[in-house]
């Protein structure tokens, strides 16, 4: 119990400040997810759209998630399983990019 | 908790809790109730699939109609896929002996999240009975194959949503046990098991959980694509809507490639227990046994796209593709080694579960390499969609995953139900299956190198002979499992009653239990001192063992 209440006020101890520059933040990157949205950028289209999207759900993960105040362990495994989802994106693309009349 | 000692130190089968009979069963929250639920939920599954394939031998068995019409022989291979993948051996291992045997061999009383884990057998139950009930149904059962390609499922009037729907949820059940059990290995191990000092059943079904909760869910949501396309006429996969048929293929296959991993592992971890059982010696590298299953697991997510070879995609990923499915075959080949050089001067008893294992080895050589040759690109264009993958992926699924299950049935069973079957009746029913099993599966090998496309209700007279002896082989196939099943469920009333704890001598944790094992499953903590597999060294089976007969 000691140790959850402990998390807890780990949680909250960067104040609601924080949350709300973590909040403009993804708002911005929004922004520029409608803004990049109609522009061509070749191969990189569907890249720039995965890194924004992949920064902001980031900033959910660490913050609004608090994968900052967890355990090592814990943090180890939502990694692997981001790598795993950034591998297998990468292997999808293989066909996509170098796609040629489909 | 307010139960005793004395009330938990019962056997799990007769433990008297709030509810009695039915009720007792399917309101428990212990996982070994539990496992047994799934047990013979996927029972009664795997009969319907049986029946299915017996049926749509009996179709095959001369060209033209025989029984059935072009229809129903569409929607019964279509179920026969259906149930044996989602109902049968996706659950087989993990959620019967995993649910049952992996809190006991981490010296664990229960699973992380009992409550949990009797939610996915409901979900497990909804989803298999929707799939089923699609075949009752207005409008007829599904006719898509267990693949569901698009455009045939979006413009098919049969049954695809509740089938589909009924997939979503035995997804479901499959992330949450996922879960269950990676919480377990993590959280509930007993004091002194290590990593290194965990049973390789374990490490398997370890490996296996985190494919369940890393590539289900990415199935949940495009078969759920699959039901909006269908209902609002979404274009996502369709061309005619604008998507993309492909895309689908790939979403697909990033599920469905690894669920073979997810059938496989755990029986290789069941294998991996049996062999050094009955050699008396302890597993040849056990490392890297354990260490090939996370490959296996991690190796086997990422070579989904050799089912589409001929899907038209870009040569760099089929070239990316075939390389990797060429270097799953390495840790796979890792583990077959390691059990053969177990068996080197052991003190081999030729029990039934050694039996099964070994026919494991054997047909899964067979399966392995009959799915190197469709993972080279060229032959791959030739054989692509006939009886030859048919016949492969029977040698991995059947006579890999199902004889590991049988070896796990047989291995098992008395410590789950205190009574040992007629070991000569499965010796013989072992035989009997295993002779079937290649003579229905070999020839579609035979016939699919010649051009037999797979999934066909007619032939060409060529293949008669092929298919001829492929049915007849399903007769003895079925003879044999009726032998074994029959002695088994007989053995539940009348076998004799077992209570010896460690009857076949091995070494891990489930062995200190009592036969049937205790609610909680120990009479005390259990404290691990020694690796899973280091005959006569065990410190933790011997002072426990000695306490008993004393």
């Amino acid at each position: 119990m000691t140790e959850e209440n402990t998390q807890v006020e780990k949680s909250h101890a960067h104040g609601y400040g924080h949350y709300i520059i973590i909040w403009f933040a993804l708002l911005i990157l929004t922004g520029l997810t409608v803004a990049v949205a109609g522009l061509n950028f070749g191969n990189l289209t569907i890249i720039t759209a995965l890194a924004i999207a992949g920064l902001k759900s980031f900033f959910v993960l660490k913050v609004f998630m608090h994968l900052e105040n967890e355990g090592k362990l814990f943090t180890l495994f939502v990694y692997i399983s981001i790598m795993f989802l950034v591998i297998t994106l990468a292997l999808l693309f293989a066909d996509y990019s170098f796609l040629q009349g489909r | 908790m307010s139960s005793t000692t004395s009330d938990v130190n019962v056997s799990y089968l007769d433990y008297k809790g709030k509810h009695s009979g039915l009720l007792g069963w399917i309101t428990s929250v212990d996982h070994k109730r539990i496992a047994i639920l799934y047990l013979v939920s996927m029972l009664v599954f795997f009969s319907v699939g049986v029946t299915f394939g017996f049926l749509m031998r009996l179709e095959l068995i001369a060209p033209g109609k025989t029984i059935m019409e072009p229809q129903t022989y569409n929607a019964i291979f279509t179920l026969h896929g259906l149930i044996m993948i989602f109902l049968f051996i996706i659950p087989g291992l993990p959620a019967v002996f995993g649910n049952f045997f992996l809190p006991i061999m981490v010296g664990a009383p229960d699973v992380a999240f009992p409550r949990l884990n009797l939610f996915s057998w409901y979900l497990f139950i909804i989803g298999g009975l929707l799939a089923i009930a699609s075949i009752f149904m207005p409008g007829g059962a599904p006719d898509t194959g267990w693949t569901f390609y698009i455009p045939y499922s979006i413009r098919t009037t049969t049954n695809v949503i509740p089938a589909l729907f009924g997939a979503v949820l035995l997804g479901f059940s499959s992330i949450l046990t996922g879960i269950n059990f990676v919480v377990t290995v993590h959280r509930l191990r007993a004091k002194g098991m290590t990593f290194w000092k965990m049973p390789l059943f374990v490490w398997s079904t370890y490996a296996t959980a985190w494919i369940q909760v890393l590539v289900t869910p990415i199935i949940g949501i495009t078969l759920l694509m699959v039901i909006v396309e269908r209902t609002l006429g979404v274009g996502m996969f369709d061309p005619a809507l604008g998507g993309d048929p492909v895309l689908f293929q790939h979403l697909f296959w990033i599920y469905s490639h690894p669920a073979v991993y997810i059938m496989i592992i755990p029986a290789m971890g069941v294998i991996s227990e049996v062999i050094p059982v009955f050699a008396q010696r302890t597993i040849f590298g056990y490392k890297f046994v354990a260490g090939s299953s996370i490959a296996i697991a991690f190796l086997g997510s990422l070579v989904w796209a050799h089912h589409m070879f001929t899907a038209g995609m870009s040569n760099t990923a089929m070239i990316i593709f075939s390389a990797l499915t060429f270097m799953v075959s390495i840790p796979s080949a890792i583990k077959v080694f390691n059990w053969v050089a177990t068996l080197y001067k052991g003190s081999i008893r030729t029990e039934p579960p050694l039996l099964f294992a070994l026919g494991f080895i054997f047909l899964f050589a067979i399966g392995g390499f009959t799915g190197l040759i469709p993972g080279a690109l060229s032959v791959n264009l030739n054989i692509h969609d006939t009886s030859f993958i048919v016949g492969h992926f029977h040698y991995v699924m059947f006579g890999g995953t199902g004889f590991g299950i049988f070896a796990a049935m047989h291995y098992w069973w008395p410590k789950m139900f205190g009574r040992m079957y007629n070991r000569t009746a499965a010796k013989t029913g072992f035989w009997v299956l295993f002779t079937g099993f290649n003579l229905l599966y070999f020839p579609m090998f035979i016939m699919g190198w010649l051009g037999m496309p797979r999934r066909y209700y007619d032939y060409l007279p060529e293949f008669h002979i092929y298919h001829l002896i492929s049915t007849v082989g399903s007769w003895i196939l079925i003879t044999g499992l009726t032998i074994l099943f029959t002695n088994l469920i007989h053995a539940l009333r009348k076998g004799e009653k077992v209570t010896e704890r460690n009857y076949w001598n091995g070494e891990t944790l489930e062995w200190i239990t009592p036969t049937p094992p205790y609610v909680f499953n120990f009479d005390k903590e259990p404290v691990v001192e020694a690796g899973p597999y280091e005959y006569k060294r065990n410190d933790v089976l011997e002072p426990a063992l000695e306490e008993e007969k004393a």
